[in-house]
């Protein structure tokens, strides 16, 4: 079941830095949700909010409130590994575990949270490699490194072992920015179907990529470095690409930022 | 329009010295310094090695600058130079190995196994080094699995856990104690358990020395490896909703293990020669002790120590088998550590 989330007033902090002010948001259930803006205007930390990651780095903080379906993400009693298992998330380098093969990289997450049996685990790795569109590709090798696969091949296992554990919402941080094009329409086309099942909200620099696979679109941007990332605007791609409503995103879009 | 090839003068290709012309300068720089040491008061063949080696760096560098200019002959004199260097490095190691394996061999027989010096003098052949050899792999095996854990225990902490002051600080004494000479540590135990808590000479004694020489070492190693983890493969298993300390167990530590296993071999066999702590908190016995906790016991570089230490032809022998048997112990750990690793290690 894929679930909503709304951001209200949402700060986030870097020890005593702001990185990101006041955003407001909400994204709906299974749509893709794209985060735009230049580097250093907090999309990547505003995503990274969303499953309490942000956290993992020392002196990191977050005011305001994040709701998911009507619960609280950061509400007193709500633990942070409970979060990120209902929220996954996929990074910017595939990082498959190195010492595992890929049958392990997948089945990770359901074994290191106590999920035992052959049977569960063996349906679990290869519903979730066919919905990673890599089982053709890797399913008479389950047993190597995860390691020697192709970026492509890698990227779409780390896909696979994060939505074995069954999330809710799938976050991307820049999927695409170490692969291919080819290996990148390969995942485009992953989203587009992981769209059914999940709510999916992804960073990315490549405008095109904003434009092709999402159904929204927020523009993040900073004023000056020093100063926290804001939320610009949020509202249907077709929008954003064609008629924004702040001269900002135009400037960003159209390439006359700065 | 077709373009001609025509060789350029300093274009790709570069008049290059044979390899024949190599060998044979070689050959002429041995019989030149044959020579030189036959007529001049020059002699001993480490001299004869340096001599020979610096008169092929000089002749080779002159001839292949004229022959293959200057850049060509930096290289060869470089590339030269390092293999010298190396196999002056590899000199001392394979002589020490080949020289013990020649003294050694003497005596490397049953009975030396077998047997322990129980009632046999200085004088007198036979005897051997099983009291010894069972002190050694006893200290050294107690050392290790008080050391490891422990060790293990505060890299993680340092790495994973770790903020401000504390680690700092832990960091720092574990750099001193890094420094910590071995006869030092063996008084500390010396004074500490022994004298002060009034325990008495035994193995575990020694196993507490050595395990203060250990701890450092380990902790430093495994700090390193840790450290060389990925990032990104800590916050892909917190991200699937591992626990902080499922992710180190499971995911952390299983990425650093062949490093870390180096390390701790790296460890046990500094320690495994050490004989002054041995010497101060085990003090040695003649005869077979079973257990470590069972007054003074002997270890293998105490035994060399004591019967190198001889004027007898007969206890000298003995001393160079153990020196051989310590070195086969400690080369048999390190293959077997390396055996470990490779089959845990699924490739990368």
């Amino acid at each position: 079941m894929a679930k909503r989330i709304e951001s209200i007033g949402l700060d986030a902090y870097y020890g005593a830095f702001k990185a990101i002010e006041d955003v407001n948001v909400v994204i709906e259930p299974k749509t893709i949700t794209a985060l735009i803006g230049p580097s250093g205007c907090g999309k990547s930390t505003f995503l990274r909010t969303l499953n309490r990651m942000h956290e993992v780095v020392p002196g990191a903080r977050v005011t305001g409130r994040l709701l998911l379906d009507d619960e609280d993400v950061y509400g007193p009693g709500v633990d942070a590994t409970g979060v990120r298992r209902t929220i996954g998330m996929v990074f910017q380098r595939p990082n498959p575990f190195p010492t595992m093969s890929i049958y392990d990289n997948v089945a990770a997450g359901l074994r290191l949270n106590g999920v035992k049996g052959k049977k569960v685990l063996d349906e679990a790795v290869e519903r979730s490699l066919k919905g990673a569109n890599l089982w053709n590709e890797v399913k008479d090798r389950l047993p190597k490194p995860g390691a020697g696969l192709s970026g492509g091949q890698q990227q779409r296992l780390c896909i696979a072992r994060a939505i074995a554990v069954e999330p809710q919402v799938l976050l991307m941080d820049e999927p695409c920015s170490a692969l291919d094009p080819i290996s990148t329409l390969a995942i485009e086309d992953l989203m587009t179907e992981l769209k059914d099942r999940f709510t999916i909200v992804i960073v990315t620099h490549n405008m095109q990529q904003a434009a092709r696979v999402s159904d929204r679109t927020g523009f993040f941007t900073i004023e000056a470095t020093g100063e926290p990332g804001r939320l610009v605007e949020i509202d249907d791609t077709q929008k954003i690409f064609t008629n924004p409503g702040e001269k900002r995103t135009e400037d960003y879009i159209t390439g006359r930022f700065g | 329009m077709t373009s001609v090839r025509t060789p350029v003068i300093g274009g790709l290709q570069q008049a290059a010295l044979p390899r024949r012309a190599v060998a044979g300068l070689a050959a002429a720089v041995v019989a030149v310094t044959a020579l030189l040491f036959s007529v001049t008061d020059l002699q001993g063949t480490a001299g004869f090695v340096v001599v020979a080696t610096l008169l092929h760096l000089a002749a080779q560098t002159v001839l292949s600058r004229v022959v293959e200019g200057p850049r060509r002959a930096a290289d060869r004199l470089v590339t030269t130079a390092v293999v010298a260097a190396f196999l002056l490095a590899l000199a001392p190691l394979v002589s020490v190995l080949l020289y013990t394996l020649q003294n050694g061999l003497e005596r490397f027989d049953w009975d030396f196994f077998y047997r322990s010096l129980r009632s046999i003098g200085a004088r007198d052949a036979g005897g051997g080094a099983n009291h010894a050899i069972v002190g050694t792999l006893q200290q050294v095996g107690l050392a290790t699995l008080m050391s490891v854990p422990l060790g293990l225990l505060v890299a993680v902490y340092v790495v994973e856990y770790g903020r401000g002051r504390l680690a700092a600080t832990i960091r720092f004494f574990v750099d001193v104690m890094t420094g910590i000479p071995s006869i030092v540590a063996g008084l500390f135990v010396l004074s500490f358990w022994i004298l002060g808590l009034g325990f008495g000479y035994s193995g575990f004694a020694a196993a507490l020395a050595l395990t203060v020489l250990m701890l450092p070492v380990i902790v430093r190693s495994a700090e390193e490896m840790l450290k060389l983890v990925p990032n990104d493969l800590r916050e892909a298993s917190l991200a699937l909703g591992v626990p902080r300390w499922k992710t180190v167990v499971r995911i952390v530590l299983p990425t650093a293990l062949p490093g870390i296993v180096t390390g701790v071999m790296l460890a046990v066999a500094r320690v495994m020669g050490e004989t002054a702590p041995v010497l101060l908190t085990a003090f040695g016995a003649a005869s077979i002790v079973r257990t470590p906790f069972d007054g003074p016991q002997s270890s293998l570089p105490l035994f060399i120590y004591q019967e190198a230490a001889s004027p007898q032809q007969t206890a000298i022998d003995r001393a160079w088998t153990a020196a051989l048997t310590l070195i086969l112990v400690i080369m048999v750990l390190n293959l077997l550590a390396r055996l470990i690793t490779r089959r845990s290690k699924i490739g990368r």
